[in-house]
């Protein structure tokens, strides 16, 4: 039995964009910088309700990334947002030098993150974007499970002084949490509990993992899930904690294995807790065009892809080798 | 402060420039060229132009500086200890470890110096943050001023004509940003590395207000920044024409001397072209102390 029921299907881009237009109904001092693709970043709806905090920089990331950090000198709250790899990787030493070197308060808020955006295409598909963005000192990197805790991280955004990066999804998705559970930057949700095998996953990967669950509990696996939203700073309490008490891990999500969560997760285990880990993630490789199922499928990050990890890290657990039970 | 006068900043720039040839000479790393030949801007800037109170960097009344071409900052650090914002004597500590004087900039909750807003260094940055100070501040209806820095080998950078495009669509014209056009650029003139001419139908084209000025000459400047303030409805842009290395015969407009400081010999002579002024230096090196009672003698 799926251990979460889901309720509707929505887009994390949408919790987005409706949390910007309270927040600005909250604080004047919240600006919304545009880079030409507001309909689709969610964008637009701030910009209808406050257009005079609204601005527009045309189709340049790097400009839209150093006009924010002058709107933070200024004394305002810029949300600077645009599609993953263009709001990362085009501007990436805009947002190294004059945001997170210089310690400014941007929200840089992408959306159409993960090979899942589909048919664009690998041009457009963000997979290096979390390890572009943690490896910068001072940054805050999240990345919320469904609509319901994109609204929650960008509203509790409000309060962080460093610069954050938000990775936001094109897709409607499943919405299996709710309005009122709490959220905390920093503090991982355990969702499910479980004693054999820890499953580790951030963004819409945490959805797969739900499902994996339900099939590797008809196998008798006891799968604990943990929804990572913040993958810096990284729960590392709560890491530990899984890998003493389950012994196993697997981290699921919608990005390179090179530098994403599953490295970040693995750079605690082997300082703390060495643990036989697996990865899901796209395997040093880009993608291509086609739907996000095919797409997940094929390059191996569904939750049939997490439940063979599962298998294979229970073996290596059961063999000893690198493991401590 | 009182506001001083064209001969006194003539006073403050020539003592900048033993300021940056000695602090070059203490840390044996760093750029001579472009301090020396902005050293009339910075003056004017910091003694006549600028709106600031050194006792209160983030007073909310503050005319906002923004240094794009980051590798100007030791005649920036010289102006900003001169004003008050940091004491004389860390002019010592230039790229040194420990220090708050990097060797490119970076803003006072980093590891930096008051006064600096944000780091630089990396190239064509400054001109998207200054636009964004300026729209910002025009949001809030205050009357500050914004002024950015730029040098002209920067505007090679493809940043600074996104955020001139930026500008102009926007209209801010709280902004005034100053090139420095000495025409050098590390590899050599600039319009053999990469061509700006024609340079002021650049900026027209971006919809700026354009003026031009002989940044070596402090009434110029002084005047064409006030004329600047006064025109409305687009953003400004002052051509400086300066020379590189200005105030040193052997540097003067050598685009060589961009990247490197004065060795013990170079640096001698450049302060025996230099006069002391009233202002005294924040070191006297041994050597200096033997002249002198030469001197005396």
């Amino acid at each position: 039995m799926l251990k979460f029921q889901p309720k509707e299907h929505k887009a994390t881009r949408l919790g987005f964009g409706e949390a910007l237009v309270e927040l600005g109904h909250e604080n004047p001092n919240v600006v919304v910088l545009g880079g030409d693709v507001t309909g689709s970043v969610r964008t637009d709806l701030f910009m209808k309700a406050f257009p005079n905090r609204f601005f527009s920089v045309g189709i340049a990331e790097q400009d839209m990334m150093g006009t924010a950090a002058g709107l933070a000198i200024a004394g305002k709250i810029p949300f600077a947002s645009t599609y993953g790899e263009f709001a990362t990787g085009r501007p990436f030493d805009q947002i190294r030098q004059s945001i997170a070197y210089s310690e400014l308060p941007v929200k840089i808020c992408a959306s159409h993150c993960g090979i899942t955006v589909g048919q664009d295409g690998a041009t457009h598909q963000s997979l290096e974007d979390i390890a572009l963005m943690r490896v910068l000192p001072h940054m805050t990197v999240a990345s919320p499970c469904d609509y319901h805790q994109a609204k929650k991280m960008v509203k509790a955004s409000m309060h962080l002084k460093n610069p954050l990066y938000l990775r936001f999804f094109r897709d409607n998705s499943t919405v299996f949490t709710s309005p009122d559970s709490p959220f905390q930057f920093g503090k991982a949700d355990t969702l499910i509990d479980g004693s054999d095998v820890t499953i580790i996953a951030c963004g819409l990967q945490v959805w797969e993992v739900i499902l994996a669950e339900e099939i590797l509990a008809k196998d008798g696996i006891s799968v604990r899930v943990i929804n990572m939203h913040t993958i810096k700073p990284i729960d590392v309490e709560t890491i530990n904690k899984a890998a003493e008490e389950t012994g196993a891990i697997v981290t699921a999500e919608d990005h390179q294995k090179h530098g994403g969560l599953g490295s970040a997760v693995a750079e605690v285990l082997v300082q703390h807790c060495p643990t036989p880990q697996e990865f899901v993630a796209v395997n040093d490789t880009f993608g291509e065009s086609g739907l996000g199922e095919e797409l997940m499928k094929k390059y191996g990050i569904n939750k049939d892809a997490i439940v063979k990890a599962v298998h294979r890290v229970i073996e290596r657990k059961k063999s000893n080798r690198f493991s401590r039970r | 402060m009182k506001i001083l006068d064209t001969n006194e900043l003539k006073e403050i720039s020539q003592q900048l420039r033993r300021d940056v040839i000695k602090m070059l000479m203490i840390s044996k790393s760093g750029h001579s060229g472009g301090p020396l030949g902005s050293a009339d801007i910075f003056s004017s800037l910091y003694f006549h132009i600028l709106n600031i109170d050194p006792k209160n960097p983030k007073w909310d009344g503050r005319d906002y500086f923004f240094l794009s071409a980051g590798h100007y900052c030791p005649v920036w650090y010289a102006a900003l200890a001169r004003r008050g914002y940091f004491p004389l004597n860390e002019l010592t500590t230039l790229r040194k470890i420990n220090g708050r004087l990097q060797g490119h900039p970076a803003p006072v909750h980093t590891h930096g110096v008051p006064g600096v807003e944000v780091a630089s260094g990396a190239l064509g940055q400054g001109l998207s943050i200054a636009v964004g100070c300026s729209l910002g501040l025009r949001l809030d209806n205050k009357a500050n001023h914004v002024y950015v820095f730029l040098g002209d080998g920067e505007l090679n950078e493809g940043q600074i004509w996104e955020a001139a495009m930026t500008a102009g669509h926007h209209k801010v014209d709280n902004l005034i940003a100053i090139v420095d056009r000495n025409d050098c650029q590390i590899d050599g003139r600039t319009s053999n590395v990469m061509g700006l001419e024609p340079l002021v139908d650049k900026w027209k084209a971006f919809n700026w207000h354009v003026l031009e000025c002989n940044g070596n000459n402090i009434d110029d400047f002084i005047s064409t920044i006030k004329q600047a303030k006064d025109l409305k409805g687009k953003p400004k842009v002052i051509v400086a024409r300066t020379f590189m290395g200005n105030g040193v015969s052997f540097m003067q407009d050598d685009y060589k001397w961009h990247g490197v400081p004065p060795n013990d010999e170079q640096g001698k002579q450049a302060l025996a072209e230099i006069p002391p002024t009233k202002y005294g230096d924040f070191i006297e090196f041994e050597w200096e102390k033997e002249i002198n009672l030469v001197s005396v003698k």
